[in-house]
């Protein structure tokens, strides 16, 4: 008798089973349906309520659900009325009123008025509100500056600030600013982020948890119904996984595409889109202590990395060479005539010779992922090569990203002497105000974790700040990134292009340069 | 028995117990908190205090702990802030799906693995052993994510049989069919090799019963080889075999981890990765709990299985 009695019947089994799971397995090539945009996400939300979230892959949600008074005029950075039709500052620049859109009414059916615009900003301010216990509310501070939100009438709201504040509607046209549903709040409590109701173009309709957020096509969005029925949004963690379901037809739009995956999709099967956005990133020099303390040897580190390399082999054409501190996205406020630090290593050698720093010992930290911090080790190692080339001597030590923030947040005094960075604000005040000014050195509550400090620089970020006129912002930061271009606190490398592909049959799509995800005009036939 | 069994489920509470201490110190301990974490960019110190104290992360560690042992032990996990919703339906739904993966892998490299361990020691030095030693040698050299990405490339982009990833279709799914059609890759990525391990010990095991002195004996007496081999000394191996396949649950439940990444596997391994990114405590906690808890049962389990093929095991 054969050892293998089961032998034949096992193979018949087996290959009954592979018959079997062929079968199953061919309807899964069906493609996605007619009106229904499939959007790979690269991650779960936290939830669908505005007030409490931060990251960008919730808010490419978000914007699709609700509104806020104000929104940012299409490609680009600028508000322009949303829910409220108009609004006016007064003289001081202390009081902003709001005119309301008549006839505007939530998903659940109630309406949208200025009580509910007060509710909204109360919940998140206000921390005797009765519904302010549905946070917490990371964002809030963006409004740190509101004293006072008072329903006039029905159509208009006004909002009292305690001093005069330039961002204050970028701010009001951010995620953070969009409003929510009042009467959906009060029914749901803390668990509204799985229930939103808000006023956009998409109503919500189902969240499987980690497998999929349905929206659907709201018929009687105040700016004309969108042209899709139905946008799911599935959340898909790994890159390559989510680059596999784009090119197995399981998803129609996928953002944030791996640069060396963007070959695949140079087809006309897709599209391919690039915008740059408002992203800068930079290395933090320790300008209180070593030799980044002398300018000369700052300059020369902005000398020594060839960024246009860094941005072309080690990016793959994902980002530009970045000038300056503010990125060029905000168009209005961005020094054009700003050129970045060119290539020159014999230059260099000059400044760190000069400076007597030849073979200094650097400590540089690095992380190893993080929100916007694109390629980071690679990043890293590339301009430990190019100091090396220079005659620094640089250590690279490595952390896990909020390990990292833990490190670098507090200042890198007697720690290291240069750290990866990345910023992605909404308005050209936040990031120089928080990381360039001698107020913002981490003892004091602030991220300039280099302790650069020059008190002209001070100067033009509080006039700024203060002034409501954006001709005579705009004066002050390009006045503001000149100084601080020589100053050189910073090596300034790059600014990201956010990137995303989309299938053939996906019509009038636009990336922002907010990174919001916008679809109310998008069509798939 | 039963005695046994309920002796064995009261020792499984300190050991669940203190894995929650040396969890809860181990986040607590690594830099970067929970606060720092969600805010990002924006982490200013201010901001961070003030986060915390809404979150309840502003109080002393040790008490910290306690409050959540105490709601823990009256069925409140506490509410995840990464997530925003109760850590209970978090962990359940999301341990559900890692079960049916982790499970459905488990029991394909039990079967596979026996199979071709038997198969190879009834033909020691054959060439049915030479071939099945060599591609169990590469199903264990094969990191699980490297062949889960090459078998959506070619199973999925390349011949679209089977869809990439997800549990079930976007749309028109849910059934059975459709579960079995997403679990086909992440099943067999996250079984091989587990299955080369399993078959490796199943040979050893094999090859040393079938030394032993009965085999002789029931050859002698004109037993059928294949009854031999798979009624006489396989009974006998399966008592080595059995804690080797005890031990591959836990190895299978830790390659989840890889393969619910790769293949966008709701389950629970996912999410304690996310969960500790993050620092959400209260989720990792929950998640861990429910792990360790399942695998403590099941090596009772194992162990119960063992004594009953096994008289010699004492209970």
């Amino acid at each position: 008798m054969s050892p293998f009695p089961l032998t034949r019947r096992a193979f018949h089994a087996l290959a009954g089973a592979t018959v079997l799971s062929l079968s199953v397995g061919l309807p899964a090539v069906a493609q996605t349906p007619p009106g229904v945009l499939i959007v790979g996400q690269i991650a779960e939300p936290k939830s669908l309520d505005p007030a409490t979230v931060t990251a960008a892959n919730d808010f490419r949600i978000l914007m699709n659900i609700y509104d806020g008074l104000a929104r940012y005029k299409d490609g680009t950075l600028e508000p322009e009325p949303a829910l409220a039709t108009g609004w006016d500052v007064s003289e001081d620049g202390k009081v902003y009123t709001f005119h309301l859109r008549d006839g505007v009414k939530f998903h659940d059916g109630t309406p949208f008025n200025a009580e509910a615009v007060k509710f909204n900003f109360d919940r998140m301010l206000d921390e005797n509100h009765p519904y302010h216990d549905t946070g917490p509310f990371p964002l809030a501070f963006f409004f740190s500056s509101v004293t006072e939100v008072k329903a006039i009438d029905d159509l208009t709201v006004e909002f009292t600030l305690s001093e005069p504040y330039a961002p204050f509607m970028a701010n009001i046209a951010y995620a953070t600013g969009l409003i929510v549903s009042p009467e959906a709040v009060k029914q749901y409590g803390a668990d509204f982020g799985r229930h939103p109701s808000g006023t956009g173009p998409f109503k919500f309709a189902e969240w499987r948890s980690n497998e999929a957020v349905v929206v659907e096509k709201n018929p009687d969005y105040w700016d004309g119904a969108p042209p899709l029925d139905a946008v799911v949004f599935r959340p898909i963690t790994d890159a390559n996984t989510r680059t596999a379901e784009m090119l197995a037809g399981g998803i129609d739009l996928m953002v944030e595409v791996p640069p060396d995956a963007i070959s695949e999709f140079q087809n006309d099967r897709y599209q391919i889109f690039e915008a740059a956005g408002p992203h800068v990133w930079f290395l933090i020099l320790n300008a209180k202590e070593g030799p980044f303390a002398d300018k000369r040897v700052r300059q020369a580190a902005n000398y020594a990395i060839n960024k246009q390399a860094l941005v072309d082999n080690v990016l793959e054409g994902t980002a530009e060479v970045a000038a300056g501190p503010t990125p060029p996205a905000f168009g209005w406020a961005y020094d054009a005539t700003l050129d970045p630090y060119p290539y020159d290593p014999e230059k260099a050698k000059a400044l760190i010779k000069e400076a007597g720093a030849e073979g200094a010992k650097l400590t540089f930290f690095v992380t190893e992922g993080g929100s916007g911090m694109l390629d980071p080790i690679p990043m890293g190692t590339a301009i430990q090569a190019d100091l090396k080339a220079v005659g620094l001597d640089v250590e690279i030590k490595t952390f896990e990203w909020n390990t990292f923030l833990g490190e670098v947040n507090p200042g890198l005094e007697g720690k290291a002497d240069m750290a990866e960075m990345a910023w992605m604000t909404q308005d050209p005040d936040t990031l120089p105000f928080l990381a360039l000014r001698t107020g913002a050195w981490p003892d004091q509550g602030g991220f300039n974790s280099g302790y650069y400090s020059n008190p002209e620089v001070d100067a033009l970020l509080e006039k700024a700040r203060v002034s409501t006129d954006q001709t005579e912002r705009a004066d002050l930061y390009k006045k503001m990134q000149q100084i601080v271009h020589d100053d050189a606190p910073w090596v300034f490398v790059a600014n990201w292009k956010q990137n995303a592909v989309a299938t053939a049959a996906v019509e009038n799509f636009q990336l922002q340069p907010s990174f919001f995800l916008i679809l109310k005009d998008v069509a798939k036939n | 028995m039963g005695a046994y069994i309920l002796k064995r489920l009261l020792a499984a509470i300190p050991v669940i117990l203190g894995i929650t201490v040396i969890v809860f110190a181990i986040i607590s301990l690594i830099p970067g908190d929970p606060a720092t974490a969600i805010l990002g960019s924006y982490a200013t110190p201010e901001n961070v205090e003030k986060l915390n104290r809404d979150l309840g992360l502003d109080k002393p560690l040790v008490q910290q702990y306690f409050i959540w042992l105490g709601n823990m032990l009256q069925g409140d996990f506490g509410r995840s802030f990464s997530l925003n919703r109760p850590v209970f339906d978090e962990v359940m739904e999301r341990f559900g799906a890692t079960l049916i993966l982790a499970g459905t892998a488990l029991v394909l490299c039990s079967i596979l693995g026996v199979i071709a361990g038997v198969v190879s020691a009834a033909r020691q030095y054959g060439f049915a052993d030479k071939a099945i030693t060599f591609v169990v040698l590469i199903g264990i050299s094969i990191p699980s994510f490297f062949l889960g990405m090459m078998m959506i490339l070619f199973f999925a982009v390349r011949l679209r049989l089977l869809p990439v990833s997800g549990m079930y279709a976007i749309y028109g799914g849910g059934d059975l069919p459709d579960l079995i059609r997403h679990l086909i890759m992440p099943a067999t990525a996250l079984a091989v090799v587990a299955t080369g391990v399993v078959a490796r010990l199943s040979r050893s095991a094999m090859l040393e019963v079938l030394r032993q002195d009965f085999i002789r004996t029931a050859r002698a007496k004109g037993v059928g080889e294949g009854r031999v081999i798979w009624a006489h000394a396989l009974k006998a191996a399966m008592v080595s075999i059995i804690p080797v396949i005890g031990v591959q649950a836990g190895f299978v439940l830790s390659g989840a981890v890889y393969i619910e990444t790769v293949f966008q596997w709701p389950g629970v391994g996912r999410m304690l990765v996310n969960a500790i990114l993050t620092r959400d405590i209260l989720l990792v906690q929950g998640g861990v709990v429910i792990v360790a808890a399942c695998y403590v049962l099941f090596n009772l389990a194992v162990d119960v299985a063992q004594s009953l093929l096994d008289p010699r095991v004492k209970t």
